[in-house]
């Protein structure tokens, strides 16, 4: 696991774990690493130590697993095992031997904080290597030093982006900053470099370490931070500023960035010692908290399940999807082309005619040629990229197709026309897609040869980058059919959630319960501003009012339209009054710079049309924040939690992703049907009753 | 209960609070020294009868450190039997003061007093104290703190004050300044500032500039716009969802100028001015101070001036004349709106946005410049505020004799 050797009375730690596909900072490890290093530390013959790998990372960070598991024992134990890493790696700092980490690959988290405590930094220019404290992005903080090592390195505000942040940065740009102290050229001139400094650097201090009487090494009580200490007048507003960016971000809903300005804020101005159990302190708190758990529970080991392909039937041989037909060039059509050229796949992209259609690949021109332009791809990638989609007027070309994708306009005519076309291009065995957002599966396979063939893939909207697509399942689709979607979607590395055809599917009759609970209020007279405003402030993108122009009001009428005459919605649904009465006045939404916000020419922002204020007076008595916030919050819970007990999603895991990734549901939540067991199964249930009694029937929980 | 009366007032002029300032080259204890020294010749007074001097300071670090109050009674030669205390309660350390002084007269536990405050800001920085309100992430997320200047956009915002309001208000105060100036209105209070050879530094206050109109304010920029933009307005607007957004109008030149300047009044009990021979000037009839909402901030003055007067069984209609801190123009226009006061009985002199806010001191300062107005006109009762940082507010109401 960590290979010990020893060369010129040095020794050398080399991490190389087998067990796991990367080196990792978990049960196995940290003790082996704590017998390695204290076996140096006990050698008098090993006059210095060097820490390295022998694979392509150094240490890629702690194991979340091992994190997930301490997350429900005591916080005091958590605090014992979190105390344990401090001081392994603070003995490095105080053995009295000079430690030198010979990063030879991505440096992350606690592998980062492994470097941090060694008395020097040497990286490898590795072209693939990352270095960084990424932990924030999990909703967690650098728990082994990194809060307080980083900030005393290279000072307070320049250690702001990579604690707050997780910025990542390369040995080249981590040495700028003064992270790393020296590159290498290659793994013998990093090892030689590191002998070397250690050779010259017999007995080496941390800048923030001094020797006390007894010759000990210790913490300086008053080590002087470069760029100024917490209370210094340069420093000290930087603390007000990081909070309020932070509150601007985050809302509050996310406690990882605060709790690490707090550790900065109050570690740094005490010795080192003391500092690291301030650290630990914060970690247990924000490690244990709910937000931690949704963000490692769902979007971090729950998406890597679910593009594995948790919800793919099983015992169905996997498909290689190598050509792909796509009718219709418009917006959702040009996307599906680029993703789909993008991982490999020969795409056939069909229109009226070979102008429109080209027109359509010309978006994925524009996206690679920016690509070009931002250094992420060279031109002859984006060629061949380009190259793989074929732009036609002609069904014949669709021949073969293992996969065909209709985009056309939501009109059920035009899309079994362009079905009964298309579907018999396909190669045998080939499945037919409609990309619907609302038209039930079931009722569009009727124009279908095979019905069992044919599927909804649910695209979102910008297709390149957003991560989800929605499948749906018809009456008769079969799992061989949702198996060959499933291996198309994994092929272009988006995340697949399976639901079953009914009104809205699941991602757009859970989203609507969101944009109908904000126009509800404004029927009810609440202050439209307070509603947007809550809507952000719950952890939603856009406010509902805001995000309903996005949409455009004349789509919510018509499908609002089609949910009465479907007997989904009641003849006198709030959504389909309020969006008819704004069509009416030709106020469209965004597309018609004109909805429920007014649209000046830029640089003006737009803002809530004062017309509202006629149209839904204001109401005498205005509703909390908090208040408004719950039902907009809690109708989407409650609508994910009745489309789970109608079968309409089948696994709690794709209720929980579909609803982050496809409509922005607020991660810190764990997802809509999470956030019932965030805020506490009863204590949920007895909210939802509450809000049902005020507000109607469509908060009464499942 | 014992009553409390003011027997004198003095204060040194106000200097610009920057390193051209000219009082920048005076030391905070000496501005302070001049203030007890010349309430002692004034009065001629036996200075082993004050019981203790308390003075306000908000930065009270570095050489505002360490009691800069008991420094000075030793430094301007008073007995030193005198105790000395330095107190802070922010923008309002001054007035707080004079209000402590009182009370202990009132309590009938001391007798003679000198309460008033002094700030070098040219100096000692504003926030040189740092403060864990200021500077600590989970107390200024959770409770959403932001600078003074957010708060007063964010009140004149949610007020719909506009700039031009604003400006308006700003020049008035310069042009009301000048003519006190012009007709000597502060010349019982001011004594002038002497350098250690005595050549006079400065004998009025440096900040009053005659040029000022709205036109010129117009073309300032504002000041806290950017700084708001970077974060602190959404932190602030976290308690105030209805409003969109915050709308920056304060700048340099319609909120209070940084200065450097100590003043001092001697409270004492009637027996003592009797004993003493001295003349009372006013009673002290009541105070009040109170905490409000922190991220607005400084819409204290409010609730505080009506604690004082409802305690005090009064009225706004009571009091002839008012003085409330200019810390940001719409303060006052706040002040006003929200309690009903007539413009014309309020900072009739100008205030803080044309004389300067020296922080620890001004409070006392806006009570002797309603002391000496009331003395002026012969009008009888008069009210003091401020708005204070953590969001709170202070008054006093005082009785001309």
């Amino acid at each position: 696991m960590i290979h010990y050797r020893i060369q010129d009375q040095i020794a050398i730690l080399s991490w190389n774990m087998t067990s796991q596909p990367m080196n990792v900072l978990n049960d196995e490890s940290i003790p082996a690493f704590r017998e390695a290093l204290q076996k140096a530390f006990d050698d008098p013959g090993v006059t210095g130590i060097i820490v390295t790998s022998e694979r392509n990372e150094f240490v890629a960070g702690a194991d979340l697993k091992m994190i997930l598991r301490l997350n429900d024992k005591p916080a005091a134990d958590m605090f014992a095992f979190s105390m344990d890493l401090q001081r392994l790696f603070r003995s490095i700092e105080t053995s009295g031997k000079p430690t030198v980490a010979a990063i030879n690959g991505t440096a992350l988290g606690g592998g980062l904080e492994i470097t941090l405590a060694c008395h020097r930094r040497i990286a490898l220019r590795n072209p693939k290597a990352q270095l960084g404290l990424p932990e924030v992005t999990l909703g967690l903080l650098p728990g082994a030093g990194g809060t307080q090592r980083l900030p005393r390195l290279i000072g307070i505000a320049a250690a702001a982006p990579y604690l707050l942040e997780g910025k990542r940065l390369s040995p080249e740009e981590a040495h700028a900053a003064g992270i790393v102290d020296e590159l290498a050229d290659s793994p013998e001139d990093l090892l030689a470099k590191a002998i070397a400094w250690i050779k010259a650097n017999p007995a080496p201090l941390q800048p923030w370490d001094e020797r006390n009487k007894k010759g000990a090494i210790v913490g300086k009580d008053h080590y002087s931070v470069p760029g100024g200490g917490v209370q210094s007048p340069k420093t000290a507003p930087l603390f007000m500023g990081g909070a309020a960016q932070v509150m601007q971000k985050t809302h509050g809903n996310y406690p990882a960035p605060l709790a690490i300005l707090s550790c900065v804020y109050e570690g740094l101005s005490i010795n080192i010692d003391r500092a690291l159990a301030v650290e630990s302190r914060h970690f247990v708190k924000v490690a244990q908290s709910a937000v931690a758990k949704n963000l490692i529970g769902t979007l971090f080991f729950g998406q890597n399940e679910a593009n594995k392909g948790a919800s793919r039937p099983t015992g169905i041989p996997v498909t290689d999807i190598r050509k792909v037909g796509i009718l219709g060039a418009g917006m959702m059509g040009s996307g599906i082309a680029y993703v789909s050229a993008l991982a490999g796949i020969q795409v056939v992209l069909k229109d009226v005619s070979a102008e429109v259609a080209e027109k359509g690949k010309a978006y994925s021109a524009g996206l690679l040629e920016k690509a070009i332009q931002r250094g992420k791809s060279t031109r002859e990638k984006a060629d061949a990229t380009l190259s793989l989609i074929h732009a036609t007027g002609n069904y014949d070309d669709l021949k073969d197709c293992d996969l065909i994708i209709e985009a056309v306009f939501e009109n059920r005519e035009l899309k079994a026309e362009v079905t009964r076309a298309a579907e018999p291009l396909l190669r045998d065995g080939g499945v037919f897609s409609s990309n619907t957002s609302t038209l039930p599966i079931t009722g569009l396979a009727e124009a279908a040869v095979h019905p069992d063939r044919f599927i909804g893939l649910h695209f979102f909207s910008p297709v390149d980058k957003m991560q989800l697509v929605e499948i749906i399942l018809g009456k008769q689709t079969s799992d061989t059919a949702l198996a060959l979607a499933m291996d198309y979607v994994r092929k272009i590395r988006k995340t697949p959630i399976v639901v079953n055809d009914s009104w809205g599917f699941y991602t757009s009759r859970c989203f609507c319960s969101y944009t109908d609970e904000g126009i509800r209020l404004l029927r009810e007279g609440v202050d439209p501003q307070l509603i947007e405003k809550a809507g952000v402030l719950a952890g939603m993108p856009v406010g509902p009012l805001a995000v309903s122009d996005e949409v455009a009001l004349d789509l919510i009428y018509k499908i609002a339209g089609q949910g009465i005459k479907d007997g989904a919605l009641a003849p006198d649904d709030a959504s389909f009054d309020t969006a008819s009465r704004m069509v009416s006045d030709g106020r469209l939404g965004k597309k018609a710079k004109a909805g429920f916000y007014e649209y000046p020419e830029a640089p003006a922002k737009k803002y809530l049309w004062p017309g509202l204020a006629d149209l839904y007076p204001l109401a005498a008595e205005q509703p909390s924040l908090e208040e408004v916030k719950k039902r907009l919050l809690y109708r989407q819970s409650l609508e994910a939690q009745h489309c789970f007990h109608e079968g309409v999603i089948r696994t709690k895991l794709d209720a929980d992703l579909g609803s982050i990734l496809a409509w922005g549901f607020p991660a810190y939540l764990g997802g809509a049907l999470s956030m019932k067991d965030t805020v506490g199964e009863e204590a949920f249930r007895a909210e939802a009753i509450r809000l049902a009694e005020a507000y109607g029937e469509r908060f009464r929980p499942v | 209960m014992a009553e409390a009366f003011l027997y004198d007032a003095v204060r040194t002029p106000r200097g610009r609070g920057k390193s051209d300032g000219a009082l920048y080259d005076q030391q905070p204890v000496r501005l302070l020294t001049s203030v007890l020294k010349a309430l002692r010749e004034r009065n001629a007074l036996d200075t082993s009868l004050v019981d203790d001097v308390v003075m306000g300071c908000v930065a009270p670090v570095g050489e505002q450190g360490a009691d800069i109050a008991r420094t000075a009674v030793l430094t301007a030669g008073y007995d030193p039997q005198v105790a000395g205390v330095q107190l802070n309660r922010f923008c309002s350390s001054g007035l707080e003061a004079v209000n402590t002084a009182a009370a202990r007269v009132m309590a009938g536990q001391e007798d003679l007093l000198i309460a008033g405050g002094v700030e070098s800001m040219s100096r000692v920085p504003m926030g040189s104290d740092g403060g864990a309100l200021f500077t600590n992430p989970e107390i200024i997320s959770r409770h959403r703190i932001v600078p003074q200047g957010i708060s007063a956009d964010l009140i004149a915002t949610k007020w719909g004050y506009s700039r031009e309001q604003l400006d308006r208000f700003a020049a008035d105060s310069h042009r009301k300044a000048a003519i006190a100036w012009q007709e000597g209105r502060f010349g019982r209070s001011v004594i002038p500032a002497l350098d250690e050879i005595g050549q006079v530094l400065l004998d009025r206050d440096e900040g009053i500039r005659t040029d000022t109109t709205e036109a010129s304010l117009a073309r300032l920029n504002p000041a806290f716009e950017a700084i708001g933009q970077a974060g602190l307005d959404a932190l602030a607007l976290l308690n105030y969802p209805a409003l969109p957004a915050i709308r920056h109008v304060h700048h340099a030149g319609n909120s209070s100028q940084i200065t450097d300047g100590a003043a001092g009044i001697l409270i004492g009990s009637k027996a003592i001015g009797e004993k003493l021979g001295l003349k009372p000037r006013a009673r002290i009839r009541g105070y009040a101070v109170c905490g409000s909402e922190p991220t607005i901030m400084l819409t204290g003055p409010v609730p505080a001036t009506r604690k004082a007067l409802s305690r005090n069984g009064m009225s706004v209609a009571d009091i002839d004349l008012f003085e409330i801190n200019e810390a940001f123009a719409a303060i006052p226009l706040l002040f006003m709106e929200e309690l009903g006061i007539d413009p014309a009985k309020v900072n009739v002199n100008g205030g803080a946005i044309a004389l300067g806010h020296p922080l620890g001191a001004t409070g006392a300062i806006l009570l002797m410049t309603l002391l000496d107005e009331l003395e002026r006109t012969g009008k009888g009762t008069g009210l003091a505020s401020l708005c204070i940082g953590g969001g709170m507010g202070i008054a006093t109401i005082i009785e001309r004799l």
